[in-house]
């Protein structure tokens, strides 16, 4: 097996005096999709924002390509290339899909000694990334409203890769969208996966998890209940240890069908 | 043929094409364009005959309009920032004031009262965007504040040094002055001589000013106008900045998590704000050769209504400089124009209120078409 890219010992967060996460262990390596399941509440946000830098852990250690890792903010994250996708906070939809691309690395060129951004080649950039992932703009200067939840993820996506990102983290990437756009997320999900990224996927749906997913680690209040490979766990058994058991079971025995 | 049928299979085929007509709408400009036509052509009906075209006509709206382009500017690319200034008007009373009171009281030398003013205005627009970051609240919150602290430390400072609310003799401190011109002087004098000479413009028929042309020259107030339209537009589409300016407004914190410095930029825009008005007030004392505490009332909303009429939206992340000024020049027309017209100047206000209502209503549609709600 190759080297983790990241791994995150034993992490622990306390918010005041509520524990979001009790010792919690993680690690990804490059080229594998990582699944994090678990309920509302689990803690599976809480773990990604302190592996992006949003949230200090306030104890365990990150290593990052081997090294101890010590994040201030996003921003540090984003240099060493760990990426974040977020389900709603995206992308900005009044701008335009090029704008929205390049926003904060716009490339720029010089003009009489001042910078100017570089509308050209943006533009081609940004189409000729939306056409690998699969997606014909009508015109770059679209604005990212005008495209569907699943495109949207994607572009942020596609984003992501062309920055140098080695680890995406995607938050609930499928959560708001329907059958297709579902499809075409994880197939992109999958070319990424190809191109030798680590990609953590964050989800509570089983089936998109296993569509994906080459390893799954399920959180539970705060706590790994463990991580299993590809092929060794079906998807009952990952539903049962999400939603802890007993109750679920009950409940659907009255429904008389899997939930 | 072929192409729209390529076109067509490549889409998706719930995604109805647009018209040209629709594309052209979400231009943030065109309500601005749209209605500097209707209005130019209403007042070309109306008041042909009343001088309103005459040169001195022209010279008249043109001076009121670059005053509001000037404040517009700034507002615009502070809304599309995503905030607002309300200290805008007191902020030109408070520059004003402060210009008189370091030179004519304390007799400082003109430029250095201008430049201190300057500084001291950005400080405040600083500190305005500074608050407004530091405790999250909402920028109306915060600069309805300093609309009242600006105007109240304006008057005060006024009374308790001078005794008086209006401070006069600016134009004779200004006398020969290096920085002064900049805002009170007009240029191109000589072109218009010689237009007087050719007697393509009218020239004065008697008086000491026997001879030489009604209009002397372009004040440097149009001259700022047209400098701040070209910087504000090109800083807006042009630049990295402008990006994040759009950024910052469209979402706060889809842009931080990115990496765009939203606060710096917020902060800075709050500036750039706090700059228009000082230019505004700047011009404005060195054209009356005084300072007034009372100067500047209401131009905050007439900065602001100018912006939303030249379509930028007041959630922020949407629209442009250009757009802002023809806003500016469509009111600035209006207020001079119902004047030339002999129209009851009550009227205005009432014009005002409801061309901000279509505005307003015309903006929320493009804005849904834009970003596909319903």
């Amino acid at each position: 097996m190759t080297k983790p890219i990241i791994e995150m010992k034993n992490i622990e967060k306390h918010f005041g005096s509520v524990i979001a996460l009790s010792g919690v262990s993680l690690d990804l390596v490059p080229g594998e999709c990582h699944c994090l399941l678990g309920d509302n509440g689990a803690g599976k946000s809480t773990l990604i924002k302190t592996m992006s830098g949003v949230y200090k852990p306030t104890a365990g250690e990150i290593y990052f390509e081997g090294k101890p890792l010590d994040l201030k903010d996003p921003r540090d994250s984003i240099s060493i290339g760990i990426a974040t996708v977020y389900q709603d906070l995206a992308m900005i939809p009044l701008m335009s899909v090029t704008r929205n691309f390049f926003m904060g690395n716009e490339p720029v060129k010089k003009i009489a000694g001042i910078s100017f951004f570089d509308h050209k080649t943006a533009n081609e950039i940004t189409m000729a990334k939306m056409r690998e992932m699969g997606i014909n703009l009508r015109s770059p200067d679209q604005a990212v409203g005008t495209l569907s939840g699943g495109e949207r993820q994607t572009v942020a996506i596609a984003r992501a890769v062309h920055f140098g990102a080695k680890v995406l983290i995607l938050d609930e990437p499928t959560s708001a969208l329907g059958v297709r756009q579902t499809s075409n997320v994880l197939a992109t999900v999958d070319k990424v996966r190809n191109q030798g990224i680590g990609v953590v996927l964050i989800t509570h749906n089983v089936r998109h998890a296993m569509a994906v997913g080459d390893r799954f680690t399920v959180l539970n209040r705060g706590q790994t209940l463990g991580t299993a490979k590809r092929g060794e766990i079906s998807a009952e058994e990952l539903q049962y240890m999400m939603a802890g058991g007993q109750e679920l079971a009950q409940l659907e025995s009255s429904l008389g069908s899997t939930v | 043929m072929t192409q729209s049928q390529q076109t067509k299979s490549v889409n998706d085929e719930r995604v109805k094409q647009r018209s040209r007509f629709h594309q052209a709408l979400i231009r943030p400009e065109l309500g601005g364009i749209f209605g500097t036509i209707l209005v130019f052509f209403f007042f070309f009906l109306t008041a042909r005959d009343s001088g309103m075209f005459s040169p001195t006509g022209v010279m008249n709206w043109s001076i009121v309009s670059a005053q509001f382009i000037i404040i517009a500017v700034g507002a615009c690319l502070l809304m599309i920032a995503g905030e607002f200034d309300l200290s805008v008007g007191s902020m030109i009373g408070f520059a004003g004031m402060s210009i008189a009171l370091l030179s004519i009281s304390m007799g400082l030398p003109i430029w250095l009262a201008i430049i201190l003013t300057f500084i001291l205005c950005m400080a405040v627009g600083a500190l305005n965007g500074w608050l407004v970051i530091k405790t999250g609240l909402p920028s109306f919150i915060v600069t309805l504040a300093f609309l009242f602290i600006l105007r109240g430390l304006t008057i005060f400072s006024a009374i308790a040094t001078t005794k008086k609310t209006i401070i006069g003799g600016v134009r004779d401190a200004a006398e020969g002055d290096w920085l002064a011109p900049l805002f009170g002087g007009k240029v191109l004098a000589g072109l218009f001589t010689w237009m007087g000479e050719n007697g393509w413009i009218e020239t004065f028929s008697r008086g000491i000013k026997k001879g030489q042309p009604v209009i002397e020259g372009i004040p440097m107030l149009i001259i700022w106008a047209i400098v701040l339209i070209i910087f504000g537009h090109l800083l807006l589409t042009k630049t990295k900045f402008g990006n994040w300016i759009f950024a910052s407004g469209g979402d706060a914190r889809a842009a931080s998590y990115v990496g765009v410095p939203v606060k710096r930029v917020k902060i800075l825009m709050f500036m750039f704000t706090a700059f228009c008005a000082c230019i505004f007030a700047t011009a404005q004392v060195m054209e009356f050769g005084s300072a007034g505490a009372d100067r500047g009332l209401l131009k905050e909303f007439e900065a602001i209504i100018s912006v939303v009429i030249g379509g930028a939206l007041l959630t922020g992340g949407y629209g442009s400089v250009i757009g802002a000024a023809l806003g500016a020049l469509i009111f600035g027309v209006v207020q001079q124009g119902l004047f030339f017209a002999g129209v009851e100047s009550s009227l205005f206000r009432v014009f005002l209120g409801v061309i901000l209502l279509l505005a307003v209503i015309l903006n929320t549609y493009i804005r849904r078409m834009i970003t596909g709600e319903r």
